[in-house]
């Protein structure tokens, strides 16, 4: 117990540089994640496969390798620097980059699914009565998509912040599970800390997932 | 496009527009590829000589392929333990014993919400103190590979036998089989066609996942790539992350297409009326059953 409250100030500045990561890459995982999906289901042949290729190939590369990509591949050797005098500056948004174009192939399928779920017969119907093609997206197309894809995005949401741990990939060596690692290379191994490093996750991720659930069961679409 | 819900068959001038779509977005793709290239030009990355070594006999005999066999020995190992965790406690989950559902519904809930590095560390670290020196980076990435998936393949099991209609469970009942025989040769059976896809894709999941023994110094493919290589080749680093790249998307993209083509076997079976369930999404605390997107699972 001793050691969880002599090194608490510092795990605790490590948990928030996640809880930091996770929201600007929730905010950039989205917006690129969105365009992805906009790409992949535009009436388009060459944004959709050029969206599937990037999907199907971020999807199935481990995040370590694309995080160590960027910083061993985009900064050390191809000269993509963010800040020349602090390094670590420089490694948060190396992580941010990584982890939003990793996220964001998730963000794209879950939205994508979500318009997927929308049946054929609400298109027509919407044609039918005479709707133009903005209209039928923004009336009876989007709001039953928006509420499909509550649920899953959340899943990738929670994902996402159980994945700021792998930062250290990226160079950024002050995130909790870094600061935990070097923590138990001074003290050796220590069961308070990983319990109280595991709680704070869950204090962050749990109250996510119960609330986009219920959200999702509330404003589904009775079918 | 006259099947997608969005669009509608486009009319003449729809198709003209579309056409002039293609064509601009057609040539910003082309414009960022060349980009690209032109900044691996710049900075020499299509020197021969960096390339080279990726020829030769020892990189592939002395690096890739040890790396390679570390990478795949930790993921057949950390899968069949995960698969045996997960029937166990989906199994767990699903029993009309409360003192023996609860405990297993909370460690599964739990094992799911751990951020799996964590974890990794946290056994790497332990392992010695218990059981003496020794080398434990394997035996921490599968013990962890273990933990974590196998609590959500075992969320797949447990929606997998749910999603069997209760009439099947209901009529083997009447006809006099008793719990574990409705399990063993009604429930299972049926489950198995559906889950299997969900399964697989988990796998996916699973090989990326053996990743995370980068951190952990264990001998995979990303270490070699990434460490071992450049210090050998110096220069290599983006080249050797190109090539064990690749390594892994064929890997993992193998892997996604047998289980596209499970699922797409387990559509047609006729040998259960239930649909394949969808791979679920790493939400603690939400009711099973619910359909989350492909691959949620991160």
């Amino acid at each position: 117990m001793d050691e969880l409250i002599q090194y608490a100030p510092d795990l605790g500045e490590g948990f928030l540089n996640n809880i930091k990561l996770s929201l600007i890459i929730a905010v950039f995982s989205l917006i690129v994640g969105t365009i992805l999906a906009a790409m992949r289901v535009s009436p388009t042949p060459v944004l959709r496969a050029a969206g599937t290729a990037y999907v199907n190939v971020v999807r199935n590369t481990p995040l370590t390798l694309v995080l160590a990509f960027c910083y061993l591949g985009l900064s050390d050797t191809l000269g993509l620097i963010f800040s020349t005098e602090v390094p670590l500056t420089n490694s948060f948004w190396l992580a941010v980059l990584g982890m939003s174009a990793y996220t964001a192939a998730f963000v794209c399928e879950a939205l994508r699914s979500g318009i997927n779920t929308v049946p054929m017969g609400q298109a027509e119907a919407a044609r039918a009565i005479g709707l133009t093609f903005s209209q039928s997206i923004t009336l009876v197309i989007f709001p039953q998509a928006f509420r499909a894809v509550i649920a899953p995005l959340g899943s990738v949401l929670i994902a996402m912040i159980k994945n700021t741990t792998v930062v250290a990939a990226a160079g950024y060596t002050v995130d909790v599970a870094a600061k935990m690692r070097e923590t138990f290379d001074t003290t050796g191994v220590s069961i308070p800390i990983f319990i109280g490093i595991v709680l704070s996750f869950l204090v962050l991720i749990l109250p996510i997932g119960w609330y986009t659930g219920w959200l999702a069961r509330r404003l589904a679409v009775a079918r | 496009m006259s099947t997608s819900v969005l669009f509608d068959a486009p009319g003449p001038r729809g198709r003209v527009r579309n056409h002039l779509i293609t064509g601009i977005s057609a040539l910003a793709l082309l414009a960022v590829l060349g980009w690209m290239v032109l900044k691996f030009n710049e900075k020499g990355q299509f020197d021969g000589k960096l390339w080279e070594p990726f020829t030769t006999e020892t990189v592939w005999v002395d690096f890739i392929l040890p790396g390679l066999v570390g990478t795949l020995t930790a993921a057949a190992l950390g899968a069949v333990f995960a698969l045996l965790f997960g029937a166990v406690f989906g199994i767990a989950r699903l029993s009309d014993h409360r003192w023996i559902r609860i405990p297993a519904a909370w460690i599964v809930e739990l094992f799911r919400a751990i951020p799996l590095l964590l974890l990794i560390f946290f056994i790497w670290f332990l392992s010695p103190d218990l059981f003496g020196g020794g080398d434990y980076a394997l035996f921490a990435i599968v013990l962890g590979l273990t933990l974590y998936n196998g609590s959500v393949l075992a969320e797949v099991v447990r929606a997998g036998i749910n999603s069997i209609p209760k009439g099947q469970s209901e009529a083997a009942y009447a006809v006099g089989l008793r719990k574990g025989g409705v399990m063993r040769l009604i429930l299972l059976p049926q489950g198995l066609t559906v889950m299997m896809p969900a399964v697989v894709s988990q796998l996916v999941v699973l090989l990326k996942d053996t990743a995370l023994g980068y951190f952990i110094v264990y001998v995979d493919l990303l270490n070699m790539g990434f460490k071992t290589l450049p210090s050998v080749y110096p220069g290599t680093k983006l080249v050797s992350a190109v090539v064990i790249g690749v390594i892994y998307i064929v890997m993992a993209m193998a892997l996604s297409a047998f289980a596209t083509w499970l699922e797409k076997r387990s559509r047609r079976s006729r040998k259960t009326t239930a649909r394949p369930i969808e791979p679920p999404g790493a939400v603690a605390g939400l009711p099973s059953g619910r359909p989350a997107p492909d691959g949620a699972v991160v």
